[in-house]
Parts: structure tokens; C-alpha cells; sequence
């Protein structure tokens, strides 16, 4: 199963978080359609690849999803958007879906995140709780693309970095210009974009 | 500084959710709490920095107050980190519940440093005066520590942010990745010494203000220059040379040290009414 339960630090129980990565996607525009009927089977954040940097750039936009749904303070109808507007260095959230959501006829490469309620979740939206296996089989059925690993390596084989530069304010930045190395350069641009994203609308 | 009973106070919420390890509360201050965690993975240290309620402020008052404070902080690092002025890079932030994640930054304040070499020598010279000249390859280090430090500030100032409470405890001295290990000497200090080689490191702007303006930076260097005296009185004289390195760092340095001249005269308060 490619379907990744992850153990981010400062997660409650209460919820499980898990990730997949699907390379060549070919329905996106499907899955597009259901994210806007609001289909509850498809509550998913479909990221596009293209604008992920790494596993911790992904990782910061889940944590502070989460903690904004702890919090009871959600901006968009669940976590799973909320999730999507966290990789955002602003409060545009109409901006945030066409930049890091799936876009129909674009998006070829899909990270999907599932944030499921456990049993002691206060969550009234969780009637059933969705097992690993149940997420999977769904998740394989709907999207068609190949299961591909959510490592670093792979990942960075799908980013985009002029439109990740443009995202992230990246371009022109002193700090960036005078690092040479380039894996050195990647590395100091994750943590701008991560720091850019923790400081939202501020 | 370090207290490791962490338990006295109670952890702010962010911090009650599991992780691979209890957090530890690292320090206090007048306003917040620093603890040690981790962030998203166990082995990626943080600093978390937490301004909890205030009992004796109004709630409305106190919530906008945290709010604010955590806010600039936030905004006066992100500013720094962009300009390449060597501060921690913010993780996470929770503005409204008062608490902000950051790099940790590993190493030891130059204060520890600098007084280790000093405290070490003093040790063997016994009770000499302030003015005993140090031994010559301890007076290189400590005058190339100094020039990092001022050129640190210089470029500090530079970007437009004063960080309000410059001290040597607010510096930390970071070892290099690349060539640690090498040049530590045969003699006794070696380690000293090699602490002493580490990349300086702004920390804690909890009081730091976006200001442009030549009295500002100069009170800055005035409360580090008095900081400086106080707690390292044996290398008072190398202050000097902070200032000489800031002067290169920074294009407009020589009009703010004409300022400084002014505030060592009259101390950091510009009016002596109220």
C-alpha cells in the first residue's frame, strides 16, 4: 500500500494524517469536478506536486492545518482545504487553490493528504472512522496515476522552482543570491517558504 | 539560566500533543518562556517562544498586546533571514496563542565563550588586574570574535531593524559545519578556542523595532557596549574592534558612532525628564 501514515510531532491522537503520491495523473479534471460538488467521499487535499518543495514543506502546511482546526478557528470548509490555503504565504484563499490545488487539464503530479478523526476527535462531521485500507481503496480506484513514493528525491523530481520562486517571493532575495551550491540553495529556499508560510497575512 | 524542571509552570496547549520527546523549558524572561521540542520530525530541534496570559492586564489588552509582539518578532526575523543578517529562522507561529517556533540554534552564547577563555586564564594568572595584557593567541581570537560580532550588528543596521537588547547572552556562536573539527591546537584550549571560531547568531528580538534612524542604532551599540563592560570586564578594550568591524559592514556606520559619542555622554535614555 503507497498510502503513507505519517507521525508528525505535536499531532493529538485524535487524528490520523495520511499521504499518498500519484505521478502521471491522468484525471485530474474528475477529481477537480468532485472537490467542487463538495463529494464528502472526496475530502482530500489534492495538492499539485508541481509547487511542493519537500516532505517539511509539506509537513509545515499539514501541522499548521491542524493546529487551526484544533483551535476550531477553520477559514475554508475543512481541513483538507485548510491544508491547501496553509501553503500560501498569503490569505488569498481563491489563489491558494490555483496555485497549490489540483487545476483541471494542469495537474500531473498529485500529492493527496487525509486527515481522519479518530475516536476520541470532537469532530460532529465524523460519523465513520475511515481505516488505512479504507482510505487506500478508495483513493487507488479514484485517481488514476502511478503510486510513487513521497520521498524527498521524488518529489524533487516534480518541482516546479520558477513557479515556486514566484509563489514564495524567492526571487532577488540577498540570503538566496549569495548561496553558490545549489543543494545549499534549495535547502535555504525551504526554509524561507516555510518561514513565508508561518508568517501568513501577517 | 538553564532550569530543567519544566513542570512548574504549566506548557502552553501547542505544546500538551505528544512528541518523540517531553519538551524542556530552556529559560525565562520577564515576558515569555523558551522551550526546547521539536518540530514535524524528531530529529529537527526548535526554539519555542511562549508569551503566556498576563493575570494583570486586562484580557482584551493583554491578548492584543501577545498578539502584536509575537507578530513583530515574527516579521523582524523573516526581514533579517531575507537580508542574510545570521538570526533563526521561524518554523511555525501561533500569533493569537502567543507562542512562535523557531530554529534552534546549536552552540553556546558568546558570553559562556568568551568568559570560558578569559575565566580560564584568570585561573592560572591569579587575581591579576583588568589591565594584564591576555596572551597573544587569546587576544587574536577574541579580537576575530569581535569583528564577527560587529559585523553581525553592522549588518543588522543595515537592513533597518535595531534589535533593542543587544548582549553577548543574545549571541550565540554556532559551529561551522565546514572545518569543524580542524585547527583545534594540541594545548588545553583547543576546545575554547574552536567555540570561540563558531558563527555568530542574533537571537531573542523580543524587543526589536524596524527603525532606520542613527540615535536608535546607537543606542544599540551603547547597550552592548555597556553589557560588554560589565560582563567581560578583561576585554573591555576590544570593544573597540566591534566597532571598527561594523564601521566596514556598514555604509553608514560613521554617522551613528558620532551619535554614539552623544548617548555614552548622556546614557540610553534620550530625555532625563519623566
Amino acid at each position: 500500500m503507497a498510502l503513507e501514515r505519517l507521525d508528525l510531532e505535536h499531532i493529538p491522537p485524535s487524528y490520523q494524517i495520511y499521504t499518498a503520491f500519484f505521478r502521471d495523473v491522468s484525471n485530474a479534471d474528475f477529481l477537480y469536478a468532485q472537490l467542487l460538488s463538495r463529494n464528502s467521499e472526496f475530502e482530500y487535499a489534492f495538492i499539485d506536486a508541481s509547487s511542493v518543495i519537500s516532505r517539511l514543506h509539506l509537513f509545515s502546511a499539514i501541522y499548521s492545518a491542524v493546529n487551526v482546526l484544533l483551535d476550531g478557528n477553520l477559514r475554508t470548509p475543512n481541513v483538507h482545504s485548510e491544508i491547501v490555503v496553509s501553503l500560501n504565504i498569503n490569505n488569498n484563499i481563491a489563489d491558494a487553490y490555483r496555485r497549490w490545488g489540483i487545476t483541471p487539464s494542469k495537474t500531473k503530479d498529485l500529492v493527496v493528504v487525509k486527515v481522519v478523526p479518530t475516536s476520541n476527535a470532537q469532530d460532529e462531521s465524523s460519523t465513520t472512522i475511515q481505516t488505512q485500507q479504507a482510505v487506500w481503496e478508495h483513493l487507488s480506484q479514484q485517481v488514476q496515476g502511478t503510486p510513487t513514493p513521497l520521498t524527498d528525491d521524488e518529489l524533487a523530481k516534480t518541482t516546479d522552482w520558477p513557479k515556486v520562486r514566484k509563489y514564495y517571493r524567492l526571487n532577488g532575495v540577498p540570503a538566496l543570491d549569495r548561496v553558490a551550491d545549489e543543494q545549499d540553495k534549495r535547502k535555504q529556499s525551504e526554509k524561507l517558504a516555510i518561514m513565508g508560510m508561518a508568517l501568513r497575512g501577517l | 539560566m538553564a532550569a530543567t524542571d519544566g513542570q512548574q509552570f504549566p506548557p502552553p496547549k501547542v505544546l500538551t500533543y505528544p512528541a518523540s520527546a517531553p519538551p524542556l523549558l530552556v529559560t525565562q524572561g520577564a515576558e515569555g518562556r523558551l522551550y526546547k521540542t521539536t518540530h514535524l520530525a524528531p530529529n529537527r530541534p526548535c526554539a519555542l517562544k511562549y508569551r503566556p496570559p498576563k493575570p494583570y492586564r486586562h484580557p482584551i489588552l493583554d491578548a492584543r498586546l501577545t498578539k502584536a509582539r509575537i507578530s513583530s518578532e515574527a516579521k523582524v526575523l523573516e526581514r533579517c533571514w531575507r537580508e542574510g543578517v545570521p538570526v533563526p529562522a521561524v518554523y511555525a507561529m501561533d500569533p493569537a496563542a502567543g507562542w512562535m517556533m523557531m530554529e534552534w540554534i546549536e552552540g553556546i552564547p558568546a558570553r559562556v565563550g568568551i568568559n570560558k577563555l578569559l575565566g580560564d586564564r584568570r585561573e592560572e594568572e591569579e587575581e591579576e588586574d583588568a589591565e594584564a595584557p591576555l596572551p597573544e593567541t587569546c587576544e587574536t581570537l577574541l579580537a576575530d570574535l569581535m569583528r564577527r560580532i560587529g559585523a553581525a550588528i553592522g549588518a543588522l543596521h543595515k537592513t533597518g531593524v535595531v534589535h533593542g537588547d543587544l548582549t553577548t547572552s543574545n549571541m550565540m556562536l554556532r559551529p561551522r559545519r565546514r572545518g569543524y573539527g580542524n585547527g583545534s591546537g594540541a594545548d588545553g584550549d583547543g576546545d575554547d578556542a574552536e567555540v570561540l571560531k563558531g558563527d555568530v547568531v542574533l537571537i531573542d528580538f523580543g524587543l526589536a523595532t524596524q527603525s532606520m534612524s542613527d540615535e536608535d542604532r546607537a543606542v544599540d551599540l551603547y547597550v552592548l557596549e555597556r553589557a560588554f563592560a560589565s560582563t567581560h570586564p578583561r576585554a573591555e578594550r576590544l570593544f573597540a574592534t566591534v566597532l571598527e568591524a561594523y564601521k566596514e559592514t556598514f555604509k553608514k556606520a560613521s554617522s551613528v558612532l558620532v551619535k554614539l559619542e552623544d548617548v555614552r555622554m548622556r546614557g540610553r535614555k534620550r530625555s532625563m525628564l519623566g
